[in-house]
């Protein structure tokens, strides 16, 4: 069975009196261990797909399995259980709290599952590691570049173990060379942990990286094939 | 699922971000507080005077003195008289002893030192209606009063600024340049509770006093009577029998007003004691307005802070905070913050209370129910002003909060 399975997914927005159906029906099922990226230009409807796979977002018709689990049935509070246990994020903007160091920012997932504060250190500890930060561990976001943030972000995003990383955007504050280095991580992270990535993206370079690509366009997928030259370097 | 322990962590460190902010925001819960203990403090203070004074004076007791607004009016003044006294004493009953009073101030000299005091000139009733006994020497009796004695009683202050350990009995001691002989000294009483030293004055036979240190003109004219009652029962008996007699005696119309008046001590404690409550219920409104404004401030910031930290509430919630782990960091927000407040306020509270007592000269009553109370109102301040601004939080949609900017 899929990890991941949407079926015939709509969502609309009301725009003052109109109703704005932005997702057309969109249908895709993702294996565990794949690494999706997920292509289009800007209102493509990709942020909005990755949303509603990140639980973040409820569609407005259509069905979603995750990891063998009816998703439409669920609300709030079930959702952020969802997200804590099976779903690791990384945003473009690094979404890392201010005043706060990099290793209470790794942390904080693990915070919301309940985890005790000595295994939660350990566990933030390994994961920064990981990421190559391990003497980055008690700077503050403002203390870190681009890249560094970035890290402490995806570091963020698999601490807790779970079975799939979304990442949307998540090299477009960076410049290139950082972007390949963080793309080499996510590769890594895939091959190594079997952790599944959906990874949202219009560059060509960043999806590159990705064993499988999507494409988007006007809220429907116009293709959706396997990557033959999957980016080594 | 996550501990409240761990969420108050969370709120606590929030809180240390923002320093200055947090503080200010807690000062109206600090002053509300402060004021809270420092008003009952001050006014429990009051009334425990009140209740001494009531304890020392002795309750079943009252005076009379001329009412010099009312003689003004009438063209011409009416003194006191030792016959007013004398009358008193003989046609109302429930007396157990009447004293008139002749009070003055004087300069006392002896060798040379010199020492300023009051001078009461009175009957050997004084004793009686103001529970005051002789340490040593005797007291002043009825013979001297007849004779108008040249002899002086003294307070343990005179004895200890005048004579350095001397034996004062038997010394002559001048008064307004009088020679007077001094007979006995007065057991000390020490300070009363308004801070008067009690002990600082001369007894004088009444006849001495109004012959040698006041000279007046009216014939027998005395300053004030002293009456002491049987019992606090007869009290309001003897308050309405002395007031009749003393219009007979001093030839009052019906419907023209009094030229003297008659106090019940324990009446005049009695509305001093209203103005005290009344008093302290003010501060006390004063107090809860503040805490109320101090709660409207608390929720104000955390309303901006909600705002300011969408973001943060966004990232929290997509990492797996449930809406009720944010609703109880900013509620956490809110009690710790009034919490801190309610005990800086306490603190504060207690100096501002002897700050304040200073100037009553009544010492503050700090009771730990009062201090309990006020630490549980500014707590429950803090819920009930946090609540609203942490729902608001809970509420936030996920992906909103982390578009905002």
């Amino acid at each position: 069975m899929a990890l991941v399975e949407l079926r015939d997914i709509r969502k609309s927005f009301s725009m003052g009196k109109e109703e704005v159906e932005i997702l057309h029906g969109i249908s895709i099922s993702v294996e565990k261990s794949e690494f999706v990226a997920m292509m289009g230009p800007s209102g493509s409807g990709k942020s909005t797909t990755m949303n509603i796979l990140g639980c973040l977002d409820k569609p407005t018709s259509g069905t979603y399995i995750l990891n063998g689990q009816n998703i439409n049935d669920l609300e709030g509070d079930d959702l952020a259980v969802i997200r804590n246990r099976t779903i690791g994020f990384v945003f473009q903007g690094f979404n890392l709290l201010q005043k706060t160091s990099a290793i209470e920012n790794v942390e904080l997932p693990l915070l919301y599952a309940g985890m005790p504060k000595k295994e939660r250190r350990e566990r933030a500890k390994e994961a920064l590691i990981q990421m190559g930060l391990e003497d980055r561990l008690y700077h503050e976001p403002t203390q870190l570049s681009g890249g560094q943030q970035q890290r402490v972000a995806i570091a963020r995003g698999i601490v807790n173990r779970a079975p799939i990383l979304m990442a949307d955007e998540p090299t477009g504050n960076l410049d290139s060379k950082t972007s390949d280095e963080i793309m080499k991580l996510f590769k890594k992270i895939n091959e190594e942990d079997g952790t599944t990535i959906l990874l949202v993206t219009h560059e060509p370079d960043v999806a590159a990286y990705a064993k499988r690509i999507v494409h988007f366009k006007d809220g429907m997928i116009t293709s959706d094939e396997i990557n033959r030259e999957v980016k080594v370097s | 699922m996550i501990s409240m322990a761990e969420i108050s962590r969370t709120a606590v460190r929030a809180l240390r971000r923002n320093k200055t902010r947090s503080m200010l925001t807690a000062l109206g819960i600090i002053i509300g507080v402060a004021a809270v203990i420092a008003a009952f403090a001050v006014g429990q203070g009051a009334n425990k005077s009140i209740d001494e004074q009531i304890a020392s004076f002795g309750s079943n007791f009252i005076m009379v003195f001329p009412d010099r607004s009312a003689s003004s009016a009438s063209g011409t003044v009416k003194y006191l008289t030792y016959d007013d006294a004398l009358a008193i004493e003989r046609e109302v009953s429930g007396i157990e002893a009447v004293a008139p009073m002749i009070n003055t101030s004087a300069q006392l000299v002896y060798g040379n030192t010199n020492w300023s005091t009051s001078v009461t000139g009175s009957t050997p009733s004084y004793s009686l209606v103001q529970d005051r006994e002789v340490d040593y020497g005797r007291n002043i009796n009825a013979s001297d009063v007849r004779q108008g004695a040249k002899i002086a009683v003294i307070g343990k202050t005179i004895a200890d600024k005048m004579f350095f350990g001397e034996d004062p009995v038997g010394k002559s001691i001048r008064i307004k340049k009088v020679p007077f002989t001094i007979i006995g000294v007065l057991k000390a009483k020490g300070q009363n509770t308004m801070g008067q030293d009690q002990d600082d004055l001369v007894l004088v036979p009444l006849t001495a006093a109004q012959r040698r240190l006041v000279r007046w003109n009216t014939p027998g004219r005395i300053s004030t009577i002293y009456i002491k009652g049987v019992s606090m029962n007869a009290l309001q008996y003897i308050q309405n029998e002395t007031e009749a007699l003393m219009r007979e005696r001093h030839k009052i119309r019906a419907g023209e007003p009094d030229d003297f008046s008659v106090r019940n001590i324990s009446q005049m404690l009695e509305a001093r004691r209203k103005t005290t409550a009344i008093m302290s219920m003010l501060l006390g409104s004063i107090a809860v307005i503040s805490l109320v404004v101090g709660g409207i401030g608390i929720m104000n910031i955390m309303l901006v802070s909600v705002t300011e930290r969408t973001r943060e509430i966004g990232i929290r919630m997509a990492v797996g905070a449930k809406s009720r782990d944010i609703r109880f960091q900013f509620l956490i927000e809110a009690v710790v913050l009034s919490m801190v407040g309610g005990t800086t306020g306490i603190i504060l509270g207690v100096f501002a209370g002897h700050a304040l007592a200073s100037l009553t000269s009544a010492p503050p009553i700090f009771s730990a129910g009062s201090i309990i109370l006020a630490f549980v109102f500014s707590v429950l301040v803090g819920v009930g002003f946090g609540y609203y601004p942490a729902w608001k939080a809970s509420l936030l949609d996920p992906i909103d909060a982390l578009k905002y900017e």
